[in-house]
This record gives structure tokens, sequence and C-alpha cells, in this order.
């Protein structure tokens, strides 16, 4: 904010484009400043129409549509005479055989996923800072699993995992000496050393982490090349060790860049649907909430409780944003 | 500031270890991460060269050189009234939905990235707030209410009803990586721009669009492969009309049928191919400082 206000006072100090018809400093002030107001609106404009109208919109009748009762085939009689309010649909959600586990599950899901998939990021553009030969090819090649369309990636996986000719299952009975071949994507968990380990959740936490840690790799590496050169090498004439310089120069920089992306990967993964979906379909112990509201909606054909789940995930979600809002606002302020 | 924080004892000793383990984590992390990025493609790729009795018989054998074959593809690609799957027609679909859904973005984006960094106007700050809550509203979320409203204005079973959706899903993204690229753009340049008489369209097409080409190379990217990619919209409005499936309903729906594994990998590869291809080719923007030596003299 101060940044701008400065700018503004210095351009005027330049002088500004000569414009005929406003001579005194004080008026064109004025008319720059009406000028930046049309403009920052105007320029706005198609975004705000885009949001408003196809998903703002929506979220609103989404949030009407939690308190309705009404089913797939009223979709197209449906008038806003018919509209009602009850709480049916919440407490048969609420009630609903294996929310609290899908609930748990979702949670479960989205913090190994997030953590993994940051931490991951984070590594790799650290590994891959300084130049070395073939290391553009190799930014491009960690990119591919991001690349990939996800129904690709599920596809190959599945067949990776396949229980008769995957080889993952081929490698085990070769190498391991597994006898019975595993379904990785309906086994809700085995026995490792008398310790339980989940199976299916653990296929699709680690499906996301790969797809998903190149993002987080591209975007530390973008806030990597924006860190000013001079500190670091300031830290390494005081002395400072590779481990210090990481903590008390690089970190802070790139603090509110993984943040952000923590965020933005625990809220997109709390909402997966497509990856659990397209691998498992919610067998095995990784029904999330995304795979029910499909449910509710495909399946059990009802608008009401699937919307009702819905508004119950946004109210879930209100905490990360909350939180990012804050972080943020901070950072803002820090930074001056 | 740094050394005098923890003021090491013998700061030589302590600098060799540290940079011996991260010189081996290093190259732990390269290795790991390139494996696991090439290795499942490199596996679908084979497949997909390979019969699917040869496949059933010995999962991990490689093909030899003439026993490649690559019939699998002709066979994702035809038509279905010649004995194929009709992937080529999905790709045509797909290509026109993402190439639309980026070019609207990238406009909007670019122009509201501009007025949101750089000019004070009414209800800036109420903007921002709301494209931040715009990450909040889950794809699944509003899947109810879409689907429910587009039946209702018959924009489902559409390729433009899903175009306006890929839209208004990666505008706010898209806005967001813009405005740290614009932000890292220095004002004085554009405020030389306009003392050299450029008004805000020139500054904007002129002066932050070149700068900021790496990031905007990137923001497509993500909104062409957003859309390239999507499953679910594409499920809920075109599952039931198979003219109109993109490459990602048309290999899900695919691989329900219990196609022969070759075949699907096949598929698979080829709706990848285009992107990664894209990619590795756009990344080399990607590389190149922001604004090094922008500001100077």
């Amino acid at each position: 904010m101060s940044g701008l206000a400065g700018g503004t006072a210095r351009r005027d100090a330049a002088g500004g484009p000569p414009e005929p018809g406003r001579h005194r400093p004080s008026r064109r002030r004025l008319t720059r400043r009406a000028r930046e107001e049309l403009h920052g609106r105007l320029l706005i404009s198609p975004t705000l129409l885009v949001v408003g109208l196809v998903v703002l919109a929506p979220f609103a009748a989404g949030i009407m549509l939690a308190f309705q009762h009404v089913r797939l085939i009223d979709i197209r009689s449906l008038t806003p005479a018919d509209l009602d309010f009850t709480l049916r649909n919440f407490t048969r959600v609420l009630g609903g055989p294996g929310f609290w586990a899908a609930a748990r599950t979702t949670l479960v899901y989205a913090t190994l996923t997030t953590a993994g998939s940051v931490l991951a990021g984070l590594a790799l553009a650290l590994a891959l800072r300084r130049p070395f030969p073939g290391r553009g090819l190799l930014r491009g090649l960690v990119l591919v699993p991001y690349v990939l369309p996800v129904v690709a990636a599920a596809t190959v996986w599945t067949t990776l995992l396949n229980p008769q000719y995957g080889a993952v299952n081929e490698m085990g009975r070769r190498f391991l000496g597994w006898t019975e071949p595993v379904n990785f994507l309906t086994t809700r968990g085995v026995d490792v050393a008398g310790l339980p380990v989940p199976v299916a959740l653990g296929v699709v936490v680690l499906f996301e982490v790969w797809k998903s840690f190149p993002l987080a790799f591209l975007f530390v590496t973008a806030r990597l090349q924006a860190v000013p050169r001079d500190v670091e090498e300031a830290a390494v004439i005081d002395g400072a060790s590779p481990v210090q310089r990481f903590r008390h120069v690089l970190l802070p920089q790139l603090a509110g860049v993984l943040l952000l992306l923590a965020l933005l990967r625990f809220i997109w993964s709390f909402q997966n649907f497509t990856d659990v979906y397209l691998l498992t379909g919610g067998a095995g112990g990784t029904e999330v909430v995304g795979v029910r509201v499909y449910q509710e909606l495909v399946t059990r054909a009802d608008i009401g409780t699937a919307s009702a789940l819905g508004v119950l995930m946004t109210l879930a979600l209100l905490v990360p944003l909350a939180l990012y809002v804050r972080l943020s606002r901070g950072e803002r302020e820090e930074r001056g | 500031m740094a050394a005098t924080a923890r003021r090491p004892r013998r700061p030589l000793d302590r600098h060799a270890v540290e940079s011996a383990v991260l010189a081996v984590l290093r190259i732990v992390v390269i290795a790991v991460a390139a494996l696991a990025a090439v290795a499942p493609l490199a596996y679908g790729i084979v497949l997909s060269v390979r019969p699917f009795a040869d496949v059933v018989a010995d999962p991990l054998a490689l093909p030899r050189p003439g026993e490649v074959d690559v019939s699998s593809y002709g066979t994702a690609l035809r038509d279905e009234d010649s004995g194929g799957f009709g992937l080529a027609r999905f790709m045509r679909n797909s290509v026109v939905v993402a190439t639309a859904s980026t070019v609207l973005a990238v406009a909007c984006s670019v122009l509201g990235a501009y007025a949101a960094v750089r000019l004070r106007f009414f209800g800036r700050d109420a903007v921002s707030g709301l494209f931040l809550a715009v990450y909040l509203f889950p794809g699944i979320v509003l899947a109810v209410p879409l689907f429910v409203l587009f039946s209702r204005i018959g924009l489902t079973g559409t390729l433009p009803g899903l175009v306006l959706i890929y839209l208004a899903q990666t505008v706010p993204v898209s806005l967001y990586l813009l405005r740290s690229y614009f932000r890292a753009v220095p004002a004085s340049v554009e405020e030389a721009a306009e003392v050299d008489g450029c008004n805000r369209f020139q500054v904007i097409t002129r002066v932050v669009l070149p700068m900021a080409l790496p990031g905007i190379t990137a923001t497509a990217l993500y909104v062409f492969m957003i859309a390239w990619n999507e499953f679910l919209f594409a499920l809920l409005f075109l599952v039931g009309d198979r003219e109109r499936w993109t490459v990602s309903l048309g290999i899900a729906r695919l691989a329900d049928f219990s196609i022969p594994a070759p075949v699907l990998m096949a598929g698979s590869i080829a709706i990848t191919v285009p992107v990664v291809v894209g990619f590795v080719l756009a990344q080399r923007l990607l590389i190149s400082g922001l604004t090094a030596g922008a500001e100077k003299g």
C-alpha cells in the first residue's frame, strides 16, 4: 500500500505524460486517481462476473438445497415455490453409517498428503537449486506426474498394482517372497511385523503426494529464484553453516510460499474426489467425504443430502481458510 | 545474524559434516524424484507396446526390438466404427475445451491481477478476499448445485458448459499466481513507461506482459492442464453422450469396460504425450529469473 502511494507521488514529481488541458499538478492527480478507480473496476469485472455466476451463485444455491427435500428426478419441475426448510438432510447425513469414519479418513488423507507433498517439493527444489549438467532436463522430468492427466496416472497405477499382471505384485513375488498377491486397491490393512498398515489408504495418499509434489517444487523453485543472493553471500561471509543458512536466510523467505502451498494442498486434498474415486472407488477404507457426496448425488440421487454433505465440508474448511487469511495478513504487515 | 545466533565452536568441522551429509541427501532426493516421476510413465509406455498375452505371462519383461507392437495405439485412437475406441475424437473435444478455457482464463486473470496489484479502486481488498474465499469452495461441493442449475438451463451435455466451469474454477487461482508475478515487476519500470507516454493498456501489453511472461506461461499451462485433466464435471455432465466425451472421461470409461491393458495404456500415453511435450518445452520459459537486472542503472 505504502509502496503504491509512494509510487504515485514519484510519478507526479516526474511530471507524467504531457497531456493537453491538464496543467496543474493537483488537478492531474485527481484525474489520475479517478481513472485508476475506473480502470480497476473495469479490469476486474470479467473475473467477478464469471466467479459470481459459476461459483458464488451456485454456492448459495448449494446451501439452499441442503435444506430442501429434493431428489434428482425433481430437478426438472423444481420451482422457487417448492422451497421449504428442513434439517432432515443433516440428520440423515450425520447419522448415516460410516459418516464419521469417512470424516476421519478425509482428515488423515488430507494431512498426510499435505505434509508429504510440500516437504517433497521443498526438498527437491533445494536439491536442484545449484546448476549442474542435465538440471534443466531433470526439472522437466520431475514435473511429469503433475502434468499427467489424472485419469492416465490412475490407470497406470491401477495396472501397476494389478494382482494378476501388475509389476508391483510380480516384484513382490520374485524378490520379496510374497506368496499371495496383494490387492492394493481393495485391502484395508495388513500386519507388517505385528503393526497394522493401511494399504489402500496408503496407496491413495502416496498417489496424491506423487501427483502433487511437482507443483510444490515449481512454486518453491520460483520463489527461490527471487531470493536475493547478497543476503546469503553475507551469511556465508559471516560463517553460517549450510543448515544455518537454510534455517535463517532461506526459510524465512520461503515461509510464505510454503504456507500457501500447504493450505492449498490441504483444502484440495480434503475435497478430493477424482483421485480416490478413480483408484479405489472408496473401497478398502478410503471412503473420503468427496466420494460420499458423489454417491449421494449419483447413486442415491438425493440432492438434499449431497448438498448437506457439501455444506458440512465447507464448514470444516473454514478453519484452514481463516488461518490462511490471518497469517497472510500478518505477513503483509511485516513486509510493510 | 545467522552466525551469531548459534556460535558454533568449530565452524569448519560443522560445515564439513553438514556439507557432506547434504551432498549425499541431495543425490538421494534427486534420484528418488527422478525415478518416481519417470517410472510409472515408462511402465505405461512399455506395457502399451507389448501384446497382452506376453504381459500376463511375464509382467516384468521388456519387449525385444522385434516384438514392439504399436497396434494398441491404433486400436485406442480409431473410431468405434472401425473397431477402435474413439480416442481421437475425445482428444479433439478436449483440445477445444482446454484451449477455450485457457484463453479466457488468462485474459481475465491478467487484467484482474494487474488491477489487484497496481490500481487502487473501491473494493480492491474485498476482491482479494473474495478470491481467497473461492479457494475454499470445493469442486465436489459446487458440483451438486452446478449440476442442478446447468441441468435447468440446458448446459449439461455441452462443451461450452464445461468451459464455463473450468474458467470459473481456474480464474481465481490464475489471478493469484499472476499477482505474485506482477508484484515482482518493479513499479519503477511501469512508471518509466508511463513517463514515456504509454497508456494503461500499453503498459500492460508492452511492459508487464513481457516481464511476467514466465508467470503467464505457467498460468496458461496450469489452466490448460486443469481443463485437459478434469474428470468430475466431465463425468457429471457428459457421461451419457459418448460423442462429447473428453479424454479423461473416455479413458476412465474404457477402464471400466475391461478392455485389454495394453490398449488402455496406449490410450493413457496418447492423452499424456501432448501435455508432457508442451510442458517440457515451455519449461525453459519458467527457468529464467523474473526481473533480473531490470532495476539497475
